[in-house]
């Protein structure tokens, strides 16, 4: 789990950097990059499964918690780097639960995790009208076993790009 | 053609005395009932062909709903030493002491069509008389679980002299697929999970039905929009339309109020969640409370005056009441653990809840002033209580731990006792016990 979030935070970095050069596409951008770049995939800094892989589109929280961690802040730094770069994208942000509460607590907690997300991403500068919150509470955990280790992957905020570029 | 059952069934019942009329035979639920009543119920009597097989099926009903209860036990037909033939024969009490056999309930049914038309007399064996007064029952042959339930509520409401519970209907959230995926549609059942009906499709998500008074109309969440926003939907035709739409906002945890012409809810903006309510027929709604912390769960006590729910203010879930119009909110759970989905009891008395405490959930009661906390249940997760139209019953839903995870329907007496499955063909979920029917 730690792995994965230092991992996540390198790429937010990366992304960073990568997104205030200028000329990515000119051909002068370095040989891996250009060798490796297919429109659409995650090679591709401006593709969804970019956000989602490279940016990192989830932040996770603590049990019955709301607030955000520092992992979780340079996730959504990245994410609105991203989101500024490429304008055309609106999102909604999905908050998410665990199993270990009563349904309508968990929607209210689901939320106010995505709430957080949202406002965070405008403190960053990302257009509040770009952005709309869904809770799930605990109706659609991604990793099914019953213990901490899936618990901490299902407490979860995921930004969700909702329309592609319109030209 | 149920509705023509229900207005001959409330005529022909309506003379039922509520009370049992004499000593002997009875059953005091409050003082707790360790050793079950012994009952025989022969197969009834059929005045006509058809109603052979259909006098054995209503035997049967009425023998599970009685033994059901816990209250109850059922002495099996290979005991029996007298065989009952005619109706209106005298009864050789004699033959069923012998076997202690304290009730006796006796029957016949004959088929006109789809006409079904029942008669029954419950007998007092060791006061060797009659309890009441011989009911007939008139209805549809396809409601003939219906009639069986309506002689166990006439049985079970002379033997205790409590109202009963049998002839009523429970709307919940049938639920198939895997845990990470789960597929949940709208049903509605007899109490004992028998004529379930389904009232949405699995499209959109949908959550926590509740039934009103009349048991005719369900209020639910549901993701049909993308969001989740509450619904209000007839029962009869499953006709539905949304109450609350805001852009920007999402609703959940709709309850109708005693008077079935307003809707508690909370709704969430900006993060936060408090409770709103609804006149449905004008939409006009009313925020009730506002603090930064989550209110959710409410539900009226029965006389509409007030409204229990939970909230996180002090820091962690805990149940509250305030008066129906909002206002300063009174804390009635001081144990250790969250307290969630607060339910007032049909008879004022109490409030079911969950509980979660040391990482186990359970289902418990406690007077409306919060005192004599009870917990009647504990298991990885309970959830979601219903009380039975007279208040002694709970419904709740189980599920079970790890991937295969599984949710199912159960009862619980509220003495703690008589904990069952509910069997419904696929996992259930978010049960809402309706009225009895008349």
């Amino acid at each position: 789990m730690h792995l994965k979030i230092s991992f996540l935070m390198v790429c937010a970095v990366i992304s960073l950097t990568a997104c205030t050069s200028s000329n990515r596409f000119d051909g002068s951008s370095t040989n891996q990059a250009a060798e490796n770049f297919i429109p659409g995939s995650a090679s591709d800094p401006e593709s969804v499964p970019y956000f989602q892989q490279k940016v990192g589109d989830r932040v996770l929280f603590e049990v019955n918690q709301s607030t955000l961690t520092p992992e979780g802040r340079i996730i959504l730094d990245g994410q609105a780097i991203w989101l500024m770069t490429n304008t055309d994208y609106t999102v909604i942000i999905e908050g998410h639960a665990d199993e270990q509460g009563t349904r309508e607590y968990n929607l209210a907690l689901g939320a106010r995790r995505a709430d957080e997300a949202r406002s965070y991403l405008v403190s960053r500068g990302v257009s509040a009208g770009r952005m709309q919150v869904l809770s799930y509470g605990k109706e659609r955990p991604i990793e099914v076993c019953s213990e901490e280790s899936c618990y901490a992957r299902n407490r979860r905020s995921v930004t969700v790009i909702t329309s592609g570029l319109t030209g | 053609m149920m509705i023509r059952v229900l207005s001959t069934l409330f005529a022909l019942l309506g003379a039922i005395p509520s009370f049992a009329q004499n000593g002997p035979l009875r059953i005091e639920i409050t003082e707790g009932v360790i050793e079950p009543l012994p009952f025989a119920v022969p197969d009834l009597m059929a005045e006509t062909s058809e109603g052979f097989k259909i006098g054995q099926d209503l035997a049967r009903v009425i023998a599970a709903d009685l033994t059901g209860t816990g209250l109850f036990r059922e002495l099996p037909s290979s005991a029996f030493i007298s065989q009952v033939s005619n109706f209106d024969a005298p009864i050789q009490y004699a033959d069923w002491k012998a076997i202690n056999a304290q009730a006796l309930v006796t029957g016949a049914v004959s088929v006109q069509g789809s006409k079904l038309i029942l008669k029954f007399r419950l007998y007092d064996v060791f006061s060797g008389a009659e309890l009441g007064d011989g009911l007939q029952i008139v209805g549809s042959t396809d409601g003939w679980r219906r009639i069986a339930h309506k002689v166990s509520d006439a049985v079970y409401s002379r033997i205790t002299g409590e109202s009963a519970y049998f002839d009523s209907r429970v709307v919940y959230v049938s639920e198939t697929g895997p845990k990470s995926e789960r597929r949940k549609r709208l049903a509605i059942m007899d109490y004992d999970g028998a004529n379930v009906k389904y009232l949405t499709g699995s499209e959109a998500i949908v959550l926590a039905p509740r039934l009103d008074s009349n048991g005719e109309r369900v209020l639910y969440t549901s993701y049909e929009s993308g969001f989740p926003s509450i619904y209000l939907l007839d029962v009869e035709s499953v006709e539905r339309r949304s109450l609350e739409s805001q852009k920007g906002s999402m609703s959940f945890a709709p309850r109708f109020a005693p008077d079935g012409q307003t809707v508690v809810y909370s709704l969430s903006q900006g993060g936060n969640t408090d409770i709103y309510s609804m006149n449905i027929a004008s939409g006009q709604a009313k925020r009730l409370t506002s603090a930064p912390s989550i209110e959710t769960a409410p539900s009226y006590s029965p006389n509409g005056n007030q409204i229990v729910f939970e909230s996180d203010r002090s820091g962690s879930q805990q149940l509250y009441v305030m008066s129906a119009g909002g206002g300063e909110a009174r804390r009635i759970s001081f144990g250790d653990g969250r307290y969630g989905t607060p339910v007032w009891s049909p008879r004022g008395d109490l409030i079911a809840f969950t509980k979660q405490s040391k990482g186990r959930f359970h289902i418990g009661v406690m007077r409306n002033d919060g005192s004599e906390e009870r917990l009647l249940t504990a298991s990885f997760l309970d959830e979601g209580p219903t009380w039975s139209p007279n208040g002694r019953v709970i419904m709740f839903a189980r599920e079970t731990q790890g991937a295969s995870g599984r949710t199912s329907l159960y009862s619980v007496d509220i003495t703690g006792r008589n904990l069952r499955p509910v069997r419904t063909p696929e996992g259930g979920s978010d049960p809402s016990w309706g009225p009895l029917q008349q």
